[in-house]
């Protein structure tokens, strides 16, 4: 007897435990192995380009919090960093540093969110996570010291940040570097040599460097694939150029590559933040902006290494108080681009760690 | 120490000995999976640095209850294309062979419903029934999340049965007994130290089997959002819920009853070191599953067939050879023996795997 | 690629879990227990000051929302602009802090109270009386560093999460 067996669809998401907010994947399932992938996304479309376009340049800084929700302070950084090019603002040396300082605590935040839910999808019952939200929340704390907010922080403004650090700001931010080295070696030791971790992610996922290339793919997912690309480095933004550090890069380009990158970089942050503290001037944090900007008839692009990869403002400018044209360069959506290839022949297990790994947040992908 | 070998006199005979028993261990079985709820809960909670449930009740304790009375008042939603029968009865097929497992787990000398000279070899039996019942509930549903987590159900204790098995074989070869009051009487030495491979294979197993992680792949939450019990809700989710607890229990119980000496202790009473095992042996599975991730289906089947199953062969020949080679001797001599055999085996089938394969060319 | 890794792995992470159980959690119990938010905390609700405004209406232009309504009418007698109309709808409000920052007569504020919750959309809609401070609409410091000065110290979870039981 030939039993008659066919590839079934499967739907996963749009509301799915992992898919991480409202992604869909149409997946052709036959039996366990992934035939088909087809991804679905647009559920979270809020039309924030075009918001923009009827809102000044002040009053945009509050909508670019809400594209990557877990990455506000680079959001705002890159769209501050856009705005600046197009009118020519100076920046004042200490809003540098401390917009540095911002990035990097946020970069820290991200990838610990990032390599947390990843974990957590490769099925480590939550202990990864929530030790890595504990740390996230610290840093948290630290923004919300500055700017009051926990989430949607809206405090970089065009020519330098909305107010200046308090006191108690620096203290504390010692305390945390001295703290989070030996939080990263926890996490390395819970799960970094870890048997089961390394037999599901090693290997799994391949995004071959040539693919990478081919899709513009960039930050951690892009490293991971063994290219040294770091817009830092590559086309040095704001005061990076001032620091040390080095890019971590994976070898093959795998899940594990992609996790390790991420934890890796977290230490190079680290780094970072060690020598903005040392170096932050005095001084105002604030240049002199007219409240309503109207930048000269052009075009600008600014952007910067977000958590996620290359986050660039695309700005237009009419010579208003608006902009004529707002384009964001997610990098989320674009690291999405190879996701059919690299899934296509593993399992479904699989296909939930792959898509961890390349650390989505809806709110960008969508806008 | 001197034990009674059969259960002792009970006064009134076999019918009142059999509805005493009945309604003890049903109602000791309950109170202890509600109890086992909570410490998992608790446990794993301080171990991820939160608090855990702690509103109900001191400590949280009637947070179970709670739980219950809650789930007991909710819809119960069967799904519109679904086989309706087989969806209503798949939960009670689960349900009852898990809780007949206690039948013959000894909780002291004596304290047995069923001293069945056949004890293990029943667990063995009756415990697999629950698969039909996880599978009666994922075809029922007409759900393809369910059916996949169904059928990884199906596949894993297939395979898993066969070095459980033969794990207990090593067992009841060292013991000469097939029940479970003469295994524990057999137990001057602990089996774990006679049988640490066979204990090992027996416990990773048993994990498979009981849906326990690293080998939770049935109700991977992460991937088919909650496999079999995705369309289930209500009371009858609240039945598979008390299976899986229920299994741990039995599994706790049996790990307890096979290698760690049963009830049989100093100083305490014979049933207090019996649950005390039984916790801490359920602290174990709770301990790992707040540490490690989840395997795939591929790896499981790859484990149970390229590991647990020749490691267990070698090891049921290595136990019959020790007994036949040493049939009188003193036992303690074998303990370093098996022990190094142990780190060996494992140390050398650790060898043959690879990292990074199954991918399916398309 | 060979694999020989004979469970270390596992058990170092074993060891970490382990240790937890002897670490204080780090939860906060919420209802009972309550941290000290940040002194610049852009809380619940705007708070308007009647006699700094101006009625200029900074605030309504700047405000990404549009939520603020501004009515004015010129008063001869005083030389000035009366306010005849303030009104918030908080419904709307996205609690950017912008409209404080723009404000040139320092006469809004961010409220310093995180948790007011209402029963109907109406009661979200706040007119002059119900924007002003009072014992219950505390000003936060943001933008304001002189009321900054003035609050509790935030409690932070650096500080409280202290290790070991």
């Amino acid at each position: 007897m030939v039993i008659k067996t066919e590839p079934f669809v499967v739907n996963i998401g749009p509301a799915h435990p992992s898919t991480h907010g409202v992604f869909r994947m149409r997946t052709t399932l036959d039996g366990e192995v992934i035939v088909d992938m087809e991804p679905v996304f647009g559920y979270l479309h809020r039309g924030i380009e075009k918001l923009a376009e009827e809102r000044t340049y002040t009053g945009c800084i509050p909508l670019t919090d809400r594209l990557d929700y877990l990455a506000s302070m680079s959001n705002n950084l890159a769209y501050c960093l856009a705005v600046e090019k197009l009118a020519g603002i100076p920046v004042p040396e200490r809003a540098e540093y401390i917009r540095v300082i911002m990035a990097e605590l946020q970069r820290i935040a991200s990838h610990l969110i990032a390599v947390g839910s990843f974990l957590n999808d490769c099925g480590a019952f939550m202990t990864p996570i929530l030790y890595m939200i504990r740390e996230r929340e610290k840093i948290l704390d630290l923004f919300e010291m500055v700017c009051g907010q926990r989430l949607t922080y809206n405090y970089m403004r065009v020519g330098g940040v909305s107010q200046d650090i308090p006191d108690e700001f620096l203290p504390a931010l010692d305390k945390f570097l001295k703290e989070m080295p030996g939080w990263i070696d926890e996490y390395d030791r819970l799960l970094k040599e870890n048997e089961i971790l390394l037999a599901r992610s090693k290997g799994v996922g391949i995004l071959p460097r040539e693919l990478a290339v081919n899709t513009s793919a960039s930050g951690p997912v892009f490293r991971a694939s063994g290219v040294k690309w770091d817009i830092r480095r590559a086309d040095p933004y704001s005061i990076y150029d001032r620091f040390e550090f080095d890019i971590p890069t994976g070898s093959v380009g795998d899940c594990y590559d992609r996790y390790r990158v991420r934890i890796e970089e977290m230490q190079q942050s680290l780094r970072i933040l060690k020598q903005a503290m040392e170096q932050l001037p005095k001084g105002e944090v604030r240049s002199d902006v007219p409240h309503l900007i109207r930048p000269p008839v052009g075009e600008a692009y600014g952007h910067i290494e977000a958590p996620k990869g290359e986050l660039g403002f695309y700005l237009v400018s009419d010579n208003s108080i608006a902009p004529y044209r707002f384009h964001v360069r997610a990098p989320t959506l674009i690291n999405l681009t190879a996701l059919r290839d690299m899934m296509v022949g593993w399992k479904v297990a699989d296909l939930i760690i792959i898509f961890g790994s390349i650390d989505i947040c809806m709110g960008e992908v969508d806008r | 120490m001197t034990m009674a070998a059969l259960p002792p006199d009970w006064p009134g005979g076999f019918w009142l000995h059999w509805g005493v028993f009945v309604v003890v261990i049903f109602v000791f079985v309950m109170a202890t999976i509600m109890g086992f709820i909570w410490f998992e809960r608790r446990a794993m909670a301080i171990m991820q640095a939160r608090l855990g449930p702690n509103r109900a009740g001191p400590f949280g304790v009637l947070q179970p209850v709670a739980d219950g009375i809650k789930v007991m008042l909710k819809e119960d939603i069967v799904p519109a294309k679904g086989d309706k029968v087989v969806h209503w009865l798949a939960p009670v097929v689960a349900f009852v062979p898990a809780l007949m497992i206690f039948a013959v787990v000894p909780f002291q000398g004596g304290a047995i419903l069923a001293d069945l000279n056949i004890g293990i070899l029943y667990i063995v039996a009756i415990s697999s029934v629950t698969t039909v019942g996880v599978f009666m509930a994922g075809w029922a549903s007409n759900n393809k999340y369910s059916l996949l987590g169904a059928m990884r159900q199906v596949a894993s204790v297939v395979s898993y049965e066969i070095p459980v098995v033969l794990s207990i074989v090593g067992v009841v070869l060292l013991a000469g007994s097939l029940s479970m009051q003469q295994i524990v009487m057999a137990q001057d030495i602990p089996f774990i130290l006679l049988q640490p491979l066979g204990f090992l294979l027996f416990f990773i197993g048993a994990l498979a089997e009981i849906n326990r992680a690293p080998f939770d792949l049935m109700e991977a939450d992460s991937e088919i959002v909650a496999g079999f019990h995705t369309e289930y809700s209500g009371m009858k989710f609240a039945l598979f819920y008390l299976v899986e607890y229920g299994e741990a229990l039995a599994i706790s119980a049996i790990v307890t009853t096979l290698f760690l000496g049963g009830w049989r202790g100093p100083l305490l009473l014979p049933w207090l070191w019996f649950l005390i095992k039984v916790i801490l042996v359920f602290f174990v599975i709770v301990w790992i599953r707040t540490t490690v991730p989840r395997i795939r289906i591929d790896q499981l089947m790859a484990l149970a067939w390229k590991f647990l199953f020749p490691l267990a062969l070698i090891n049921l020949i290595i136990t019959a050879v020790e007994i036949l080679v040493w049939p009188a001797g003193s036992l303690w001599v074998l303990v370093p023996i098996n022990i190094a055999v142990m780190i060996v085996l494992v140390l050398l089938w650790s060898r043959f795997f690879k990292l990074g394969w199954g991918k399916v060319e398309v | 690629m060979k694999f020989e890794r004979y469970g270390i792995g596992i058990a170092k992470g074993l060891s970490v879990t382990i240790r937890h159980l002897l670490r204080r959690p780090v939860t906060t119990q919420y209802p009972e227990q309550r941290l000290n938010t940040s002194r610049r905390i852009r809380g619940n609700e705007l708070i308007w000051d009647r006699e700094k405004c101006t009625g200029c209406a900074t605030c309504a232009k700047t405000c990404p929302q549009g939520v603020i309504h501004i009515v004015t009418s010129v008063s001869i007698e005083e030389n000035k602009y009366k306010v005849e109309k303030f009104e918030v709808d908080t419904g709307y409000c996205i609690f950017c802090g912008l409209c404080v920052e723009a404000c040139p007569y320092e006469a809004l504020f961010m409220g310093y109270a995180y948790e007011r919750a209402r029963y109907r959309r109406g009661e979200l809609v706040l007119a002059e009386e119900g924007l002003l401070a009072s014992d219950e609409r505390k000003p936060s410091g943001y933008a304001h560093p002189e009321i900054a000065a003035t609050l509790p110290k935030q409690t932070l979870l650096l500080d409280k999460d202290r290790g070991k039981r």
